[in-house]
């Protein structure tokens, strides 16, 4: 068992030496200048909203539903995996990524019915997202309540 | 500066994900539920709102201000509400971008199809 | 006498004849090196069908169609097809093969399924069973991402050490000893895992398969790598090439100079940005019907050894923390005989 063992990790460690690594500071540089501008995009949409005197929080929020739209027009035109290939982390973060991940299953799936096609798979991703994110939320709300 | 401010903390925001990608094979899923969870903990401890205060859209268009906005909501509704804001704050916060996503999604569907890529 | 020579190989008598094959290949491997080998490049990865799936169904459809044209015989002179797929139940081959009112043995190896029909179907004809059959195997790269990735438009990097699915399908006829080529030996692969995890390395995970396979051949058989002129993998690609070589030269066996992988041979990866290479059931079955029979047929290599490998994985073993099996089967085929 034990030279079965040590075969297998001798085997992971020439695997890691022969694995070629990804570029972490070109990949870091793409992903800082993709998703820094899709924020900056996202501060001139909401200051573009404020002036039309909306609140802080009111513009952020008709700015993320302008993002989400055109996240996902861009997925849509077959547009954004090709920024996304380039940017990686850049385009996957930022909300844009998030409605990404909701857009591409629900074409993907489309073949297989709107009702477990689309409407089941377009929460492939962002179903955990939401479902972590309220969790979290709702903790925090109680222990906010009691201290 | 306002938006050198939004460009630097989101792209600083970007790199911390580029990292978690290339160093840990994690898929992008994981790495969004990440993001979301630690931005609510982390305006659950008060440290998201200065950064939002500082960076703007920087802040809150990367997915950890999504985990801010539901942290916020919740702990809003419930200083208004007391503890059964919890269970609606957060999405109530969030509903709006839950809501696009989800119609403009279901919009695309019906007119777009998925392109092979070369 | 026996057939069954060594632990894992037999030794035909009167080696079958790989009468003929076909290949149809998708737009991006129509613009690859080996663009000129194959019978039929799609311009449309969707074929005019309304899925991927139903496009790969299609691709299976029309190789067999093809190949029992270009053999100048008909659908009734075949007994058995012997084929199989990545998809899920076999979706692509079965749905292909469904209109054919021929016998049908569906192959799960994962990329190694072109090898798995090779040698059955040589053993079927040797033992007298069939005097035609027929092997095939196909992949459709949107129908695997579909099923082992993420959705096409989803915006994310493939890792340098992923490989891209081959859409294609390569069929090829195997009859009674004939013409050559000939199949004159198999060595069946066992399922080898050293504990690669990774779905974006399968060439990692199928490279001590294909060491295995090959060694284990040598033994069996007494040859060297010296009586080949080609030892060529089915798609372990740059990363898993690399690791076989090494593994295998632990052996004492040197086959640097005649080692190429079909993985490696069907895309530019300067120019088509396929990372490791080229995989999928399609990748090695293409790779053989297309540019290493005709090569054969011109005489550019007597002997090869063909070795398709494959990574016995599934979406959901990969989420439960499995490691990735791997298996490899050689293939000798050759143009003289004795």
């Amino acid at each position: 068992m034990d030279k079965i063992q040590n075969m297998k990790n001798e085997y992971q460690q020439m695997v890691k030496k022969t694995s070629p690594n990804s570029n972490l500071l070109r990949d870091s540089v793409r992903a800082f200048w993709v998703g820094g501008t899709i924020c900056a995009i996202g501060q001139l949409i909401t200051n573009i909203v404020k002036s039309f005197g909306y609140s802080k929080d009111e513009a952020s929020m008709i700015a993320t539903i302008i993002l989400v739209f055109l996240g996902i027009l861009l997925t849509g035109l077959d547009i954004y995996d090709s920024i996304g290939k380039y940017a990686g982390a850049g385009t996957i973060v930022p909300i844009t990524g998030f409605a990404n991940s909701m857009v591409s299953p629900a074409i993907e799936y489309k073949k297989e019915g709107y009702v477990f096609g689309v409407g089941a798979r377009m929460f492939l991703i962002a179903g955990p997202v939401i479902v972590y994110g309220t969790i979290t939320s709702v903790i925090v709300g109680i222990i906010h309540y009691f201290i | 500066m306002e938006y050198v401010r939004a460009f630097v903390v989101g792209g600083a925001i970007c790199i911390i994900g580029q990292i978690l990608i290339d160093k840990t094979n994690l898929m992008s899923g994981r790495i969004l539920v990440m993001f979301v969870v630690l931005g609510a903990v982390l305006h659950g401890i008060g440290l998201y709102e200065p950064i939002v205060e500082f960076g703007g859209a920087g802040a809150t268009v990367p997915l950890p201000g999504f985990g801010y906005s539901l942290a916020k909501g919740a702990i809003q509704e419930v200083e208004k509400v007391g503890l059964r804001g919890a269970f609606t704050g957060g999405l109530k916060a969030t509903a709006a971008g839950i809501t696009a996503a989800i119609l403009f999604a279901f919009i695309a569907s019906l007119i777009f199809n998925p392109k092979a890529k070369d | 006498m026996s057939k069954h020579i060594g632990n894992q190989t037999i030794k035909f008598d009167l080696p079958p004849s790989i009468i003929e094959t076909a290949s149809i290949v998708g737009p991006k491997e129509g613009k690859g090196p080996l663009a000129r080998y194959f019978d039929t490049i799609l311009h449309d990865p969707l074929w005019g069908e309304k899925s991927w799936e139903k496009a790969e169904s299609k691709l299976v459809n029309k190789s067999i169609e093809k190949v029992i044209e270009k053999a100048n015989i008909t659908p009734e002179d075949i007994q058995y097809i012997f084929a199989g797929d990545l998809l899920n139940q076999l979706t692509a081959s079965t749905f292909g093969i469904r209109n054919y009112d021929i016998p049908f043995f569906g192959l799960f190896g994962a990329c190694s399924t072109m090898a798995e029909g090779m040698m059955l179907g040589a053993m079927t004809i040797d033992g007298g069973f069939a005097d035609y059959v027929i092997a095939e195997a196909s992949s459709h790269f949107c129908s695997s991402e579909k099923q082992f990735r993420f959705p096409l438009e989803l915006g994310t990097q493939r890792p340098l050490t992923a490989s891209w699915t081959v859409t294609g399908s390569g069929a090829v006829i195997i009859g009674k000893n004939n013409n050559p080529p000939y199949i004159t030996y198999i060595t069946t692969g066992k399922i080898v895992d050293l504990g690669i995890k990774d779905p974006m390395n399968m060439g990692a995970a199928m490279a001590p398969a294909a060491a295995d396979t090959i060694v284990t051949h040598f033994k069996d058989t007494g040859r060297t790598p010296n009586d080949y002129d080609l030892i060529i993998t089915g798609d372990l690609g740059y990363v898993g090439k690399e690791l076989a070589l090494e593994l295998i030269k632990k052996y004492n066996y040197d086959i640097e100079n005649i080692f190429s992988d079909c993985g490696i041979e069907i895309f530019d990866a300067q120019t088509q940005d396929t990372h490791a290479g080229g995989s999928g059931c399609g990748c090695s079955a293409v790779t053989f019907c297309g540019y290493l029979y005709k090569e054969m047929k011109n005489n550019k290599w007597k002997r090869i050894l063909f070795i398709p490998t494959g990574a016995l994985m599934s979406p959901g073993s990969t989420q439960q923390g499995e490691t990735i099996p791997g298996i490899a089967h050689a293939v000798v085929i050759e143009n003289q005989l004795g």
